[in-house]
């Protein structure tokens, strides 16, 4: 229990931190590296409640595709960032102020919750579903109940796929492409001429 | 030393702040605004998957795969549309974005 505990505070500060690293950093990339972090530590805290399959997915969709996607615009981007922090320290006693009272009011409400709601009187995160690894328990309602929001799901990222894809892609004139209907639609007659030269003449053209 | 579901979810309710906080100071870097997003997202998912582990229901997890899901999507577009904006305007300042007039 003691080490649980240890693993828990190290893993939620870790976190914070990072999480306060990745918006007040003054280099976007290390911004990204600092979310890169935020998200590793919180799949270590979902490990630890005992949800296997969301830590590994998080580590998967987030550190593997979202992260380096973010990574790569901001590395693709040529912007001056330095101008982009302007007005930090105008903004900052206003935001802080509306995240201090946001605090507070969230985490009164998350102790009351805790303490008095229904989930109060569990026991805790041991053997939450019995006999049955955390992964197959997902499955079992993924795949029944769950099939048509699952299917949507998918839905909703091929429509995601496409709208990036035909918001970034751009057509350039001065790029010869490969037009395979005039390749095959070519002849002989279209594409060769036969001329016969007199010997010591040669070809005026 | 306990860790119950009060730790976990000022956890989240901190992380939350953090990421609207982060909107709030970074006004003009629409960048680190889609990170900030993004780590309120994942403060959702802690409370869905805390919750859902504290109440012995795996139907929270799930949820928390669908918010996932949403938050990808989420990215990828949200960064084409400011690669777009970036080709159209040449900086990505989006506070004086108001060339539609509403």
């Amino acid at each position: 229990m003691v080490l649980q505990a240890i693993a828990f505070y190290l893993l939620a500060a870790t976190t914070l931190v990072a999480g306060l690293a990745v918006i007040s950093a003054r280099n976007p990339v290390h911004s990204v590296l600092f979310l890169i972090t935020a998200f590793f530590s919180a799949a270590g805290l979902f490990v630890l409640l005992g949800a296997e399959f969301l830590a590994m997915i998080l580590v998967v969709v987030y550190v593997g595709a979202v992260a380096v996607l973010f990574l790569f615009v901001v590395m693709m981007l040529d912007v001056d960032f330095v101008a982009l922090r302007q007005g930090f320290a105008r903004y900052l006693p206003i935001g802080a102020l509306v995240a201090g009272v946001l605090t507070v009011e969230m985490v009164v409400v998350a102790i009351k919750v805790a303490t008095q709601g229904a989930a109060g009187k569990s026991t805790g995160p041991a053997a939450p579903y019995a006999g049955v690894t955390n992964i197959e328990a997902i499955g079992r309602v993924l795949y029944t109940d769950y099939v048509y929001f699952f299917q949507t799901a998918g839905l909703v990222l091929l429509v995601a796929m496409i709208g990036a894809i035909v918001l970034t892609l751009k057509h350039r004139e001065s790029v010869k492409r490969q037009d395979i209907g005039a390749q095959v639609a070519r002849t002989p007659a279209a594409g060769m001429r036969i001329v016969s030269i007199r010997s010591g003449e040669g070809l005026d053209e | 030393m306990i860790i119950g579901l009060a730790h976990y979810l000022t956890v989240a309710a901190v992380l939350f702040t953090i990421g609207v906080l982060g909107i709030f100071v970074n006004r003009k870097n629409v960048i680190v605004i889609l990170m900030s997003i993004e780590l309120i997202l994942l403060a959702v998912n802690i409370n869905l998957v805390s919750f859902s582990v504290f109440l012995h229901d795996v139907i929270g997890q799930i949820f928390a795969l669908f918010v996932l899901t949403v938050a990808a999507a989420e990215a990828a577009v949200g960064l084409a549309i400011l690669v777009t904006f970036f080709r159209a305007r040449g900086n990505i300042a989006v506070d004086d974005v108001s060339v539609m007039k509403g």
